[in-house]
């Protein structure tokens, strides 16, 4: 049991990485590019998603 | 345009994980002996050939627009990791990655771990060397196959990877000691930026969407990424000025 809690920490850590914000802002702008199929929707969700997640780190800084 | 950023950006995101590894193979050589150091590192290339042989064919039969939704927001996700990590070390908020520091760590806790010996190799320092270059390799390898995969080029991208771990092992090799002075803060942003880009432009092709201008849109998406970039790095540059001085 301890083995796998290791194994999901590891891809955890591994894909989504120190902060989860930037991967579910990812996935819910992927989802809005896919119901409008348009590109412009992505670039200004992807600057926001940087942006709000480095505030959040200097917060915790 | 794309085959030579695709060799850049595997070169570069190589690069800077095997300096890392190579900080934690010297010492684990330095301290452990170099036979068990060595015996990890071909032991970890091995582990990591058979994740990139059975995962690269498996790649090259999922159908090219779902292969950029699913490659394309692994590369974004990654990218915005590494690209965050550099800003904030830019902009002061994070400590610059020290490799001396970090191998002197290594160093002072290799020499005081308890001797364990394991099929005639010590079982600390081939552990050590095993994990550092398969952890670090392992992000490579998947930069490489995703990469390489969605753009058509698996070999292209791996000689990208190749010649950086060609270059980091000889220049380690040479030294007998950490490459402190490489500027892995300016290749992890450089690297983020291009993960990034990659990843806005194949995630949402995959997800329906069409570029104005076709291929040619990369450079668009690439501007737009390394100005907003800057633009942060000046931001929180300043605002860690303000906090610093009150």
């Amino acid at each position: 049991m301890k083995q796998l809690a290791a194994f999901g920490r590891f891809w955890w850590d591994f894909v989504i990485g120190d902060d989860w914000v930037a991967a579910a802002g990812v996935l819910a702008g992927l989802v809005v590019t896919a119901l409008v199929a348009a590109w412009w929707v992505l670039p200004p969700a992807v600057a926001l998603v940087l942006a709000f997640t480095l505030v959040r780190a200097t917060r915790q800084a | 345009m794309s085959a030579a950023l695709l060799v850049l950006s595997a070169f570069l995101a190589s690069a800077v994980e095997m300096v890392e590894a190579l900080t934690i193979v010297l010492a684990a050589g330095l301290t452990r002996g170099w036979r068990s150091s060595l015996s990890g590192v071909a032991a970890a290339t091995v582990a990591l050939a058979v994740v990139v042989a059975a995962l690269g064919p498996a790649l090259t039969v999922v159908p090219l627009d779902d292969l950029r939704l699913v490659v394309g927001a692994l590369l974004l996700v990654f990218g915005l990791q590494w690209l965050r990590k550099a800003i904030l070390r830019a902009s002061g908020f994070k400590a610059l990655h020290d490799e001396d520091a970090i191998f002197a760590r290594e160093l002072r806790e290799a020499e005081t771990a308890p001797r364990e010996e394991r099929a005639g190799l010590d079982w600390y320092g081939f552990t050590l060397s095993f994990k550092g270059v398969f952890l670090e390799g392992l992000e490579v390898a998947f930069i490489v196959l995703t990469f390489g995969s969605t753009q058509g080029s698996i070999p292209l991208a791996a000689l990208g990877a190749a010649g950086a771990i060609v270059l980091v092992a000889g220049a380690g090799a040479a030294a007998r000691a950490p490459l402190a002075r490489v500027p892995e803060n300016t290749m992890k942003f450089a690297v983020g930026i291009m993960l990034t880009t990659f990843g806005v432009f194949w995630s949402a092709e995959g997800a329906g969407a069409h570029w104005p201008g076709g291929d040619a849109a990369i450079l668009g998406v690439l501007a737009g990424v390394i100005l907003w970039s800057v633009l942060l790095v000046v931001l929180l540059r300043r605002r860690h000025g303000e906090l610093v001085v009150a």
